[in-house]
């Protein structure tokens, strides 16, 4: 359709205002007070495109652009989100292109990266985004023709009709856009899936392999300053005096300025920001206490004795059934603080004029962000542009938008677009980590081996709730008590990929693994006895907070991929968990092997039901990077204080997991066919658990603190 | 400040600054190749490889001064139209998670192909261990080395 290309999409918008009732209006980058760069950035390539909905518009040179709401952290939903979208729309994927959408309050719900729920939260909107534009294409092509809707198809991008008529949805887009959308269009049947559940690469490979500058990092915009802010050495210091007339006068140095404890030194370029650093003369004061991590030790030593207690859940009594228990087990488990240290350190870019502000960067949370710079600056939200980057990492670290915050007020204050970047040490010594805790585990069990009490208490420092109390083995168990305490410390924390559960779960797991040595009995078995006879708590809404026959698949999956039940080699071990958390069930079996005397983890075998995959390749990733992941913190991770300040700094002493440590990862996924839930932290909390359960029947020794391979604990060299 | 004359992806530049600037900041800031990634700054991630007369190197510690005549390749000059067999094996295989390690690990992965054309197991950990993965995209680095050396 040649008048197609000729129609521009500012006339679009401005026609479909007049006649598409309840049509979106799509991306409105075109209109007033915005800057333009956001207006060049967007406005490109989109002469011809006709949009359906938020979502989605389709352009008259046959190419669909789908618009991707949510910040893309590395768990793929750029990739993933599209692909359902693509998937109802009957779409071919070589033709689609996606555009990562800024901040749009009005078109989107919940633009976040966090708690493995934008896949959940945006599933059914996302095939109804398809769905309804592909109904109003058949409906333009059933116009055209002059015959029924009902006797047309779509097949990848093309409406059918059985006379032989045919056209292209970019033939038809021009006409399609301006019916009104539908209600209640029907969604596929998931066994008619094209797309969902295939391996499809991550649509920014060509970018992220020849370099092309899409990170926060990478901003560049002529005349923006480069800056970098310094903070207070220690938590529980703060900013006593500053000096910076050395390092104003150092070269490309526009100004050293100080704005609550900050100290930021702004430039022209990074390096020489870097060494300016080093001139600023500013010190420093106690404002509150300088914790170390012996007087850590030492409080959680305190409070697990006694201590301000909030009782999380108290089923019958568990003082009776301890006090009538054939058997009683008891441990203790201690995680360290972790830094999130993703590979992108905090950066952002603000450009802020009288009460207007453009936001650029790396966020995970962008409409707190903005809002919470409004406030700040008094400005109103709606004067407030930002822009998403790709971004390098997030670990639930770029929830917080501190980073965001302080470039926006430093912009405000030397009237300048800027560039904040925190370097390595910044970002490490920066805070917001995640929470060291202690927990205390009891169970009672009675002759028959079978656990009549159970008892967590939790003890955190900063950690807010260091318990799930709403979680398994609650409603399996029936005396349960569950107890957290919170220590309120100057160093700062906050989500780390799977907050709490990343250590809780393996540490109860392990747990789990005394208990059924305690009992007698088989670990795998036990649980699965506890499955069969579990009536889960109920949550707010009325519903069972677990469902246990879908814990009992992946037990019973990892089990048979393991060969738990068969017999193994000499030297072979094997160690087992399980966990549900952010919707979905994780099983895992950790094989450890021992010959002459030397130990190595091997493989882990994982069973995973999320529901349907939606990628195959992103799914894979995720598991697969949650096992690496967790493996490698509890072996290795830790931060340590002395009198407030973190003592490591970078990666030379923070250790990380390497490329020469992993194990094999065997990957089985659930299909069963029910609504998709998220996979970005699932298969991190129970790894822990596996490990040490292995570990635990190749050496004898129970490792309960992580990191695991803490000095003198046998266990360096194993990976 | 000094003025130095690189030859980039075999472009040559001319620019202005202090001898002690690493070549990461020099290609990021003033040559606007910001390709190459800042992790650590201190050798100990690998996210800022370049090659420098085809060897892989840490340009966080490398200074702009140390680089004299040499050939400076970048992630942005490793094929013209990024099909280097280890830019098409990364695609294939779908390595990257949040993508900002992946320029080092490609830099490195090239550098050893072009000295050992068919690397072993441990040969392609031992060069690879230099490069840190936050989100552990480990294996399939792994997987992608051992395709692109298929492909050749
Ligand atoms: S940034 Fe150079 S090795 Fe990490
Ligand atoms: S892909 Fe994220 S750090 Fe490697």
């Amino acid at each position: 359709m040649q008048s197609s290309s000729t129609y521009s999409r500012r006339d679009f918008l401005k026609n479909s205002a007049l006649i598409g009732g309840g049509l979106f209006l799509g991306f409105d980058m075109l209109g007033s007070g915005r800057f333009d760069a956001a207006v060049a950035n967007s406005a490109a390539g989109l002469e011809g495109a006709f949009d359906f909905n938020a979502y989605l518009s389709i352009n008259s040179d046959g190419t669909a652009t789908i618009f991707s709401p949510n910040p893309e952290v590395g768990q793929g939903v750029k990739t993933s989100f599209p692909m359902t979208v693509a998937e109802e729309l009957d779409f071919d994927w070589k033709l689609v292109k996606v555009v990562q959408a800024p901040l749009d309050t009005v078109k989107f719900e919940r633009q976040v990266a966090g708690g493995s729920q934008s896949t959940p939260h945006s599933w059914k909107r996302l095939r109804q985004a398809g769905a309804t534009a592909r109904r109003m294409l058949m409906e333009a092509a059933a116009k055209r023709w002059g015959v029924d809707v009902a006797t047309c198809k779509t097949d990848k991008g093309v409406v059918r009709h059985p006379s032989g008529k045919q056209a292209t949805y970019g033939e038809l887009a021009a006409e399609a856009a301006k019916i009104a959308p539908p209600a209640d269009v029907p969604l596929k049947d998931p066994k008619d899936f094209r797309i969902i559940g295939t391996f499809v690469r991550n649509v920014d490979n060509h970018d992220i392999l020849t370099g092309k500058p899409i990170y926060g990092m990478d901003f560049y915009r002529e005349g923006m300053l480069i800056a970098m802010i310094q903070h207070p050495p220690a938590f529980g210091m703060k900013l006593k005096s500053l000096d910076g007339a050395a390092a104003k006068a150092m070269p490309g140095i526009v100004d050293v300025v100080s704005f609550k404890n900050n100290v930021a030194v702004v430039g022209k370029t990074t390096w020489e920001v870097m060494k300016a650093r080093e001139a600023v003369k500013a010190e420093y004061e106690k404002e509150a206490d300088l914790e170390s991590t012996a007087d850590h030790d030492r409080i959680f030593k305190e409070l697990m004795a006694g201590g301000e207690t909030q009782v999380k859940r108290k089923d019958g009594d568990t003082a009776a059934a301890f006090a009538a228990a054939a058997k009683i087990v008891e441990a203790e488990f201690q995680c360290p603080f972790l830094s999130h240290a993703p590979m992108e350190p905090m950066n952002f870019f603000a450009d802020v004029r009288g009460d207007r502000a453009e936001l650029i960067g790396p966020v995970q949370t962008p409409q707190s962000a903005r809002d919470q710079i409004a406030k700040l600056l008094n400005i109103p939200a709606e004067n407030i542009t930002l822009q998403l980057m790709r971004i390098g990492g997030g670990f639930g670290r770029r929830l917080r938008p501190d980073y965001a915050l302080e470039t926006a007020e430093l912009s405000s204050i030397i009237k300048a677009p800027v560039k904040v970047i925190w370097t390595r040490e910044d970002d490490m010594t920066g805070g917001i980590y995640r929470p060291a805790a202690r927990y205390r585990f009891r169970a009672a069990l009675d002759k028959a081996g079978n656990i009549t009490g159970y008892e967590l208490r939790g003890v955190g420092i900063n950690a807010g709730n260091p318990v799930r109390e709403n979680n398994f083995p609650a409603g399996a168990v029936p005396n349960v008590l569950i107890e957290a305490v919170d220590h309120k410390s100057p160093i700062t924390t906050g989500p780390w990929r799977a907050p709490i559960t990343n250590f809780l779960a393996g540490a109860e797991q392990t747990f789990f693994d005394e208990v059924a040595e305690a009992a007698g009995k088989d670990p795998v078995t036990m649980r699965l006895e506890l499955f069969r006879q579990a009536q889960p708590p109920l949550n707010n809404e009325g519903k069972p907070t677990y469902d246990p026959q879908r814990f009992i698949k992946v037990i019973e999956l990892a089990a048979e991929k393991s060969g738990w039940f068969k017999k193994r080699k000499k030297g072979v071990h094997l160690g087992f968990s399980v966990y549900y958390s952010h919707l979905t069930y994780v099983a895992q079996v950790a094989e450890v092997v021992k010959r002459k005397g030397k130990v190595s983890l091997q493989k882990v075998y994982c069973a995973v039901d999320c529901g349907i995959v939606v990628n195959k390749s992103g799914a894979l990733n995720q598991v697969v990077g949650s096992i690496v992941d967790g493996l490698g913190h509890a072996m290795y991770g830790q931060l340590t204080f002395k009198d407030g300040e973190p003592e490591q700094k970078n990666f030379n002493t923070y250790r990380l997991i390497r490329i020469n440590e992993i194990p094999e990862v065997e990957v089985y996924f659930v299909d069963n066919g029910i609504d998709p839930t998220g996979l970005g932290e699932p298969a991190l909390p129970p790894l822990s658990g596996a490990v040490a359960n292995a570990l635990y029947k190749a050496t004898g020794k129970r490792v309960r603190n992580q990191p695991f391979a803490a000095e003198g604990n046998g266990m360096e060299g194993i990976l | 400040m000094a003025t130095y004359t690189l030859r980039v992806n075999g472009r040559t530049y001319t620019t202005d600054v202090a001898p002690d600037t690493p070549l990461l900041w020099v290609l990021r800031d003033h040559l606007r190749l910001t390709g190459t990634k800042y992790a650590c700054g201190v050798a100990a991630c690998g996210a800022c490889t370049v090659h420098l007369d085809g060897a892989a190197v840490r340009s966080c510690v490398m200074p702009v001064s140390a680089v004299g005549n040499a050939a400076v390749t970048t992630i942005e000059g490793l094929s013209e139209k990024g099909d280097h067999p280890v830019q098409r094996a990364w695609d294939e295989v779908d390595v990257p998670q949040c993508g900002y390690c992946q320029a080092g690990q490609i830099m490195t992965a090239a550098a050893l192909l072009q000295r050992n054309p068919n690397p072993g197991d441990e040969e392609i950990e031992q060069a690879m261990s230099g490069n840190l993965c936050r989100c552990g995209a480990y294996h399939r680095i792994r997987d992608a080395v051992k395709l692109a050396a298929k492909k050749g």
